[in-house]
């Protein structure tokens, strides 16, 4: 752990060396997710709600899976970019190394212009849940920590996978998309507005809806029943990460068998 | 002439090795077709006043949107171009004896189109036999197809063109990731890319006919599905022609400037 | 201190033809051919050893490097170093060895170099005190002071690479693996990394293994050369004693006063040849040195004789010739 701020702290020093380029690429990251709300905004302007979600309810979804992947990415950065890593070999040093692969490649990259992604969901958060959809009381407070915390890992989980798949091929990567820029703009809106099969898919195989869409039932009150399973559904965000690092170490097996 | 199509043809046979990469793009942009036709047929499930463009022509355009990505998008990034910009390599272009506007003009158009033929027909062949009510409608009629095809390579020229200058304008700022992305993301919203521009409101649709940006993708995917019709297609392809004309020309007396400051400054 | 027994590994490459055609081709059926990279390697190195180990490009040192360092996993055969096997528990392996990739940057590029050492100092747990000390010693012997509080981004390539093996050397390793340490460095910077590394092993007792395709690294450094091409190993012994084995070839250099007609000369070659000077090669195995003389002596009228020992590097190439690499 304290390695880890170690190497937050030098990639920040680094990337602070050029101060300009920081600002103009976070104000770049600012301006990504404002055009997808900006568009969100025009669509309930004219069509006014999506089966039966208001526009402030879709906004506190949309800032929470938001707000998970700017955190994402800015934190397991390395994973995003591995192809990279291993491309130039600087894989291979983190092999002659005595410690987890898994660190070192989290180590490897933060990416903090993020930073703009994350002011915007931010905002669009703090206006959401200024809009009194519902009594907020401490406990959901911390469920709404939890689903972006869990978020985080989901992201993550994915990252990795995609990683992996760079010790096989570098090519086909783009499919990774699905489940990270699909996966958000997916969770963007409330689950329950697409197809059986999308929904089942987003709460059974990558738990996207158990992080967002079933714990923003309880915090809009809308829970038929005990609250309980709703609160603690982002659970499963987390134990999505254990799959993901067996299958990581599987493939850096793989690769000191190969060395492709 | 012989130049640039060789530069063309080594650029496919590169974007071709990619076929993995090819397949997983398919995959991916079907599935985000399919979820964006779901969102907006959530939209239209409890709407009570009619839209201005029907579902089945919104579905017409995400798919045509989805399989032309590649014509349409306009941060394509090409990396060696930014590189050589970047690191000073530039003097070895400069030594070649054909115009660096039309040989990097090659080289993009190459790359789109070397990652659209492996996309846009399988996602084509795919949409157009999807079970209703996803599937891709054939267009309104002949006369619309001849259209959209003539105003899709137009509107490609475009995108190409409106690209150019974005490189061109790395000489200027050297440090290109912030400004452009800036500028791509902003450009892609004024081409209908987020939201299809029929569905945004008057004011920011009177900004959007204004520039050249949904000439490139809006405009084609309209005339297919018979939004536009045929009289107004023809007008609409003479628009484009004049943006064309106008973008090359501003482009190329740009890139005529850049790289005189490029020769003085040495590098 | 390394045992390396029958060491093989044979990689899968794609094949690709060029023309838009056989992109086409390529799209549907792939072809691969194997690639043997190492096939029954095997030697022994003591500790205290530096060991140059040398072979064309793509003969497998880089592989065996890296079996060597735990990065790679062989097909068949056995390592040992210090009793370790590289490629199973890796992390606590690692820590005995260090490894400098001659190409490639261990140091952040942004930051001065003190900031990349300290993060290598809890990477690799090394307590303060002991980090202290090694820092002082490495910064006196490699002449850092003036450099470590500089960006990576504005150093010179001497300088760096200087920094690079410091980098490598902080948690105090047993064994020091260098790949191509010396590449792309002037003369002046080559002289200063050669100094270091046999200081370090002098003084330290730091085994090395070194791979270069500069000869000047051997004969300064190496006591012993293993040498390997196209996965095989082609030698494996003294400098010294390949010295002796081409020691008999000599280079003669004649020069002598105008005489228009080519020279011939019994038992030497002549390898280059003008109307004022010649020269000549001779394996004095073969031919006595006195008999070329005389036989020269009796067609022109010699003004001055050099007579050397091949170089090196020659021998090396002769080496490769030999095994027709």
């Amino acid at each position: 752990m304290k390695l880890y701020g170690k190497y937050i702290e030098i990639l920040f020093k680094s990337q602070m060396q050029y101060r300009t380029s920081f600002w103009l690429l976070a104000f770049g990251q600012f301006l990504i997710p404002f055009s997808v709300f900006a568009g969100l905004y025009f669509m309930f302007e004219r069509f006014g709600q999506i089966k039966g979600w208001e526009f402030s309810e879709v906004a506190l979804c949309f800032s929470i899976i938001h707000m998970s992947y700017a955190l994402s990415e800015c934190f397991a950065r390395g994973f995003d970019s591995f192809s990279a890593l291993v491309g130039n070999g600087d894989f291979d040093r983190f092999l002659v190394r005595p410690r987890s692969t898994v660190l070192q490649v989290l180590g490897s990259k933060f990416e903090f212009s993020r930073v703009g992604k994350l002011v915007q969901s931010i905002i669009v958060l703090g206006w959401a849940v200024s809009q009194q959809l519902a009594d907020w009381t401490m406990l959901k407070g911390l469920v709404l920590l939890f689903m972006i915390v869990s978020g985080v890992f989901i992201f993550t989980g994915i990252f990795i996978l995609a990683a992996t798949m760079c010790f096989w091929t570098v090519q086909g990567l783009e499919i990774a998309n699905i489940f990270t820029d699909g996966g958000r703009e997916m969770a963007q809106y409330p689950l329950n507005i697409y197809q059986k099969w999308v929904t089942r898919f987003f709460t059974f195989i990558i738990p996207f809806g158990c992080v967002n869409y079933l714990p923003l039932l309880y915090l809009l009150d809308k829970t038929t029943g005990n609250p309980l399973p709703y609160m603690l559904a982002p659970i499963a965000g987390i134990l999505f990460i254990v799959p993901c690092l067996l299958v990581w170490h599987v493939g850096v097996r793989h690769y000191r068998s190969t060395g492709s | 002439m012989k130049a640039y199509i060789s530069v063309f043809k080594l650029r496919l046979t590169y974007g071709l090795q990619y076929r993995t990469a090819a397949l997983a793009g398919v995959a991916t942009q079907f599935f985000w077709g399919f979820i964006i036709i779901m969102v907006f047929e959530a939209f239209y499930s409890g709407t009570v006043t009619d839209p201005p463009i029907t579902l089945k022509q919104l579905i017409t355009y995400v798919w045509l949107q989805q399989a032309f990505l590649a014509f349409i998008m306009l941060w394509f990034r090409d990396n060696e171009l930014f590189q050589l910009i970047t690191s000073g390599n530039i003097a070895y272009e400069l030594c070649r004896p054909s115009g660096l506007y039309g040989l990097w003009y090659a080289k993009l158009l190459a790359q789109r189109l070397s990652s659209a033929l492996l996309r846009s027909l399988p996602i084509l062949a795919v949409a157009l036999l999807l079970p209703e009510p996803y599937r891709l409608p054939l267009p309104a009629d002949p006369a619309a197809f001849i259209m959209f095809v003539l105003a899709l390579l137009l509107g490609l020229f475009l995108i190409v063109s409106l690209s150019m200058l974005m490189y061109i304008s790395v000489f200027v700022t050297l440090s290109p990731a912030g400004s452009l992305l800036m500028f791509g993301v902003i450009g892609e919203f004024l081409a209908g890319m987020v939201i299809p521009v029929p569905l945004m409101p008057d004011w920011l649709q009177s900004i959007v006919y204004v520039l050249p940006f949904r000439w490139t993708a809006d405009f084609p995917f309209r005339v297919y599905s018979g939004h536009i019709g045929t009289g107004e297609a023809l007008i609409g392809i003479a628009i484009q022609i004049v943006w064309l004309a106008l973008l090359i020309t501003i482009g190329k007396l740009a890139m005529a400037r850049v790289l005189r400051n490029v020769v003085v400054n040495g590098g | 201190m390394i045992i390396v027994k029958g060491l093989s590994k044979a990689y899968q490459v794609a094949k690709r033809s060029p023309g838009v055609k056989e992109a086409m081709k390529a799209l549907f059926k792939r072809e691969y051919k194997v690639v043997e990279a190492l096939n029954d390697i095997s030697f022994t190195i003591e500790p205290g050893e530096i060991v140059g180990y040398i072979g064309p490009n793509g003969a497998g040192k880089s592989t065996t490097i890296k079996v060597m360092s735990g990065i790679l996993v062989p097909d068949v055969g056995t390592c040992t170093v210090m009793g370790f096997t590289p490629w199973k528990d890796r992390v606590q392996y690692v820590k005995h060895i260090g490894v400098v990739f001659g190409q490639r940057s261990q140091l952040w590029w942004d930051v001065p170099v003190i900031d990349s050492f300290e993060l290598l100092r809890d990477i690799y747990k090394v307590p303060e005190q002991e980090y202290q000390s090694t820092l002082a010693l490495l910064t006196e012997t490699l002449e850092l002071q003036e450099i470590i509080h500089m960006p990576v981004r504005q150093l010179s390539l001497g300088q760096r690479m200087r920094c690079e093996i410091a980098a490598s050397l902080l948690h105090s390793p047993s064994v020091l693996f260098l790949d191509e340490p010396t590449i792309g460095l002037d003369a002046v910077s080559k002289i200063a990394v050669r100094r270091f590394i046999r200081t370090i092993n002098e003084e330290k007792g730091v085994t090395v293994i070194l791979t270069t395709h500069d000869m000047n690294d051997i004969e300064a450094l190496a006591n012993r050369i293993i040498l390997i091409g196209k996965g095989k190993l082609l030698y494996d012994g003294s400098l010294s004693a390949i010295r002796s084995q081409f020691g008999t070839l000599k280079t003669m250099t004649v020069v002598y006063s105008h005489h228009a007609e080519p020279l011939k000369v019994e038992g030497a070659v002549i390898e280059s040849w003008t109307t004022e000077r010649a020269v000549l090669s001779v394996d004095t195995a073969q031919t006595v040195i006195s008999e070329v003389l005389i036989s020269l002596s009796q067609q022109v009228e010699i003004l001055d004789v050099a007579i050397d020992t091949l170089p090196i590097e020659d021998m090396i190439i002769q080496l490769y010739k030999e095994h027709q690499l």
